[in-house]
């Protein structure tokens, strides 16, 4: 677009890139009003009311107080002198959901990178059939949180689940288990649903990257009598190592906010109870809006870091001049 | 504190197990494709081997995928003491379910709430993501590479951060246990991602074409209308599936800003299902309901394999 032609130019009565400029400006206007009303202005809410004492009683009216940091931490003397502390970061249940998070997360997105690498490596393997197995990868990912939830719980069911009937045939457990109920158990329920769920996404973002390795590289590599296993650690891990980088941190971002998976499966279990949802509890269903609020601003920081730290590792192309 | 080291400690060795595992399995693994698609050099045996090998993992990719989908439609088609025996081939046709499914009004009210509200999203996100893309795309102004890391950054919001403060703007609006609630509050992730992927289409569009067009002496409006959008169906049909996906599925705010059964969006009512009493869970009916929710998704992700797949990997997106 650098080189417009000069006869429009100088036909224009102002330059032709002042008018694209104002044209641009009303165009993007009616998206950028709606973000601000729909995004901005509700998070700014949200962060102002974790500095309030807003509850049930009064958030819609108005009539709360400021609270300052009372609801992320607060010294209390009590009347021997000691200091009972309270709020947020010094609440046990807070640190646990941030524990449930973070170890969900971890483990949710490594084995969902190893199990995508794996599915995607077969899928960019030329064989019969191929594109009915990336049908059929493709069905997990089709399938609504909510709805996989549902399945996973009816087939982990302690009394008539058939993976409990599975494992019992195998001999591999004595006695049912109830997979979503026990807490010890509760979160690899989760796991396996939540592996099972995004694993597809994983492998076609990895299988983009693959298909960027030129086929001959392999048959060269192979007609030179290197070993298979030196290939992959020399040509085809370093080539995908971007996307892998991409797809891991959005995939974090994703973990890291997990919401509804966990609300649906193990309702109310202490095992897997995420930020997200003791902050959506606070706030719907205590009606501690406050506390929630707090909650909630807190994951919104964290979520952030990882949004910048996605934007620099992953080099987005964000205006699109210049190669990735 | 020692809670927190042996509890650190315990995801410390989960990693390094996975790690380890991995450093082995996946080269072995990559050899296995690498040989197979070789064509099996060296001898008769164990070209015949890795080919086993390379089909045993391809059948349970595919059964571990589909057998959760395949069980619930089993089970849906049960109803019953059929429905609480195993059974891993199909024994019964029991419609009933089904039936009760959909002659609850509630339920109906939902599936129509749910196609409703996607629509609207979806239609409103692309009407505004058009023209503020073509903009992004191909007018140059300062702030430009701002504003797209902006829409990227707010694409990835968690949604539990604007909750507080959009349940209270709903009820300022009043719009609380209405569909408008959803349709204003589902805009935070329809918009940006519209926006940012239509921009990734639109910027590898010809160069040539719209020089042409600002010869002729088009305007902006009439480039991107009459020049632009018959080239972007294909991208306009991919992003809105995806949106509507996206809306389809979404739970967090269908769960908060409504509170009749009559109002409910799909998930919500799945999730919440009740049967006659608090014990008791319905699985038969939640099993059909969900086969009837995701079956037209699940058809039309088929249907629309490659573009998805294209849309997906251009933006980066959610899952």
């Amino acid at each position: 677009m650098s080189s417009h032609p000069a006869a429009v130019q100088a036909r224009a009565g102002i330059s032709l890139q002042q008018q694209r400029a104002r044209a641009a400006f009303w165009f993007l206007a009616p998206m950028l009003v709606m973000l601000a009303f729909v995004a901005a202005w509700p998070l700014l809410r949200s962060i102002t009311l974790s500095f309030s004492n807003a509850s049930a009683d009064t958030i819609f009216n108005g009539n709360w107080d400021w609270a300052g940091w009372k609801n992320y931490v607060e010294a209390r003397p009590r009347a021997d002198g000691s200091i009972r502390w309270r709020g947020v970061l010094v609440d046990p249940k807070w640190w646990n959901a941030v524990w449930n998070t973070v170890r969900f997360s971890v483990m949710s997105v490594a084995l969902e990178t190893i199990l995508g690498l794996l599915v995607a490596l077969v899928l960019n393997a030329e064989f019969r059939g191929r594109a009915l197995v990336r049908a059929a990868v493709l069905v997990p990912w089709a399938i609504p949180t909510i709805v996989s939830a549902k399945m996973w719980g009816w087939m982990l069911n302690d009394q008539y689940g058939i993976i409990n009937d599975m494992l019992l045939q195998l001999h591999l457990i004595a006695q049912p288990i109830a997979w979503t109920a026990r807490p010890d158990t509760a979160m690899i329920a989760v796991l396996i649903v939540d592996v099972w769920k995004t694993t597809p996404f994983m492998a076609l973002l990895i299988l983009a990257g693959l298909q960027m390795v030129p086929r001959d590289m392999y048959e060269a590599a192979r007609l030179d009598g290197i070993h298979p296993m030196r290939v992959f650690w020399r040509v085809t891990l370093p080539l995908v190592r971007p996307a892998i980088m991409v797809a891991v941190i959005f995939r974090l971002l994703d973990a890291l906010r997990i919401f509804d998976l966990i609300y649906v499966l193990t309702p109310r279990s202490e095992g897997t109870i995420t930020m997200s949802v003791i902050s959506f509890q606070n706030i719907r269903e205590f009606g501690k809006y406050a506390e929630g609020s707090a909650q909630s601003s807190i994951l919104f920081l964290i979520i952030a870091v990882f949004v910048v730290l996605y934007i620099w590792v992953g080099k987005v192309n964000l205006t699109g001049e210049g190669g990735r | 504190m020692t809670v927190i080291v042996a509890s650190f400690w315990v995801l410390v060795k989960f990693v390094a197990f996975v790690a380890v595992t991995t450093a082995i399995a996946v080269p072995l693994y990559h050899t296995v494709l690498v040989a197979t698609e070789g064509g099996g050099s060296g001898r008769r045996l164990s070209a015949f081997l890795w080919r086993a090998g390379f089909w045993a993992i391809v059948v349970v990719i595919v059964l571990v995928s589909v057998f959760p989908f395949y069980y619930a439609i089993l089970s849906s088609l049960e109803s019953g003491t059929a429905l609480f025996r195993v059974n891993y081939l199909p024994e019964a046709f029991d419609l009933s379910n089904y039936r009760q499914v959909l002659t609850t009004s509630s339920f109906l009210h939902s599936i129509w709430n749910s196609v409703l509200i996607a629509t609207i999203t979806v239609v409103a996100a692309l009407t505004l993501a058009v023209t503020a893309s073509y903009a992004l795309a191909r007018v140059r102004f300062r702030g430009r590479g701002l504003l797209l890391m902006t829409i990227l950054a707010v694409s990835m919001f968690p949604q539990i951060a604007v909750l507080s403060g959009l349940y209270e703007l709903v009820n300022w609006l009043g719009l609380y246990n209405t569909p408008w609630a959803l349709v204003l509050s589902y805009t935070i992730f329809t918009l940006p991602f519209t926006v940012w992927v239509l921009t990734t289409f639109m910027r590898d569009l010809p160069v040539e074409i719209e020089e042409a067009a600002i010869v002729d002496g088009a305007s902006p409006w009439v480039i991107i209308t009459r020049v632009f959008m018959p080239l972007l169906w294909p991208a306009l049909v991919t992003t809105g599936l995806l949106a509507f996906i996206g809306a389809w599925n979404e739970f967090l705010f269908a769960l908060t800003f409504t509170i009749s059964e009559n109002q409910r969006t799909v998930p919500v009512a799945i999730a919440l299902f009740s049967g006659a009493s608090v014990q008791e869970i319905p699985w038969g009916p939640i099993m059909a309901a969900s086969v009837v929710v995701t079956l037209p998704l699940i058809a039309l992700v088929l249907v629309f394999q490659r573009k998805i797949v294209a849309g997906l990997t251009a933006g980066g997106v959610k899952g």
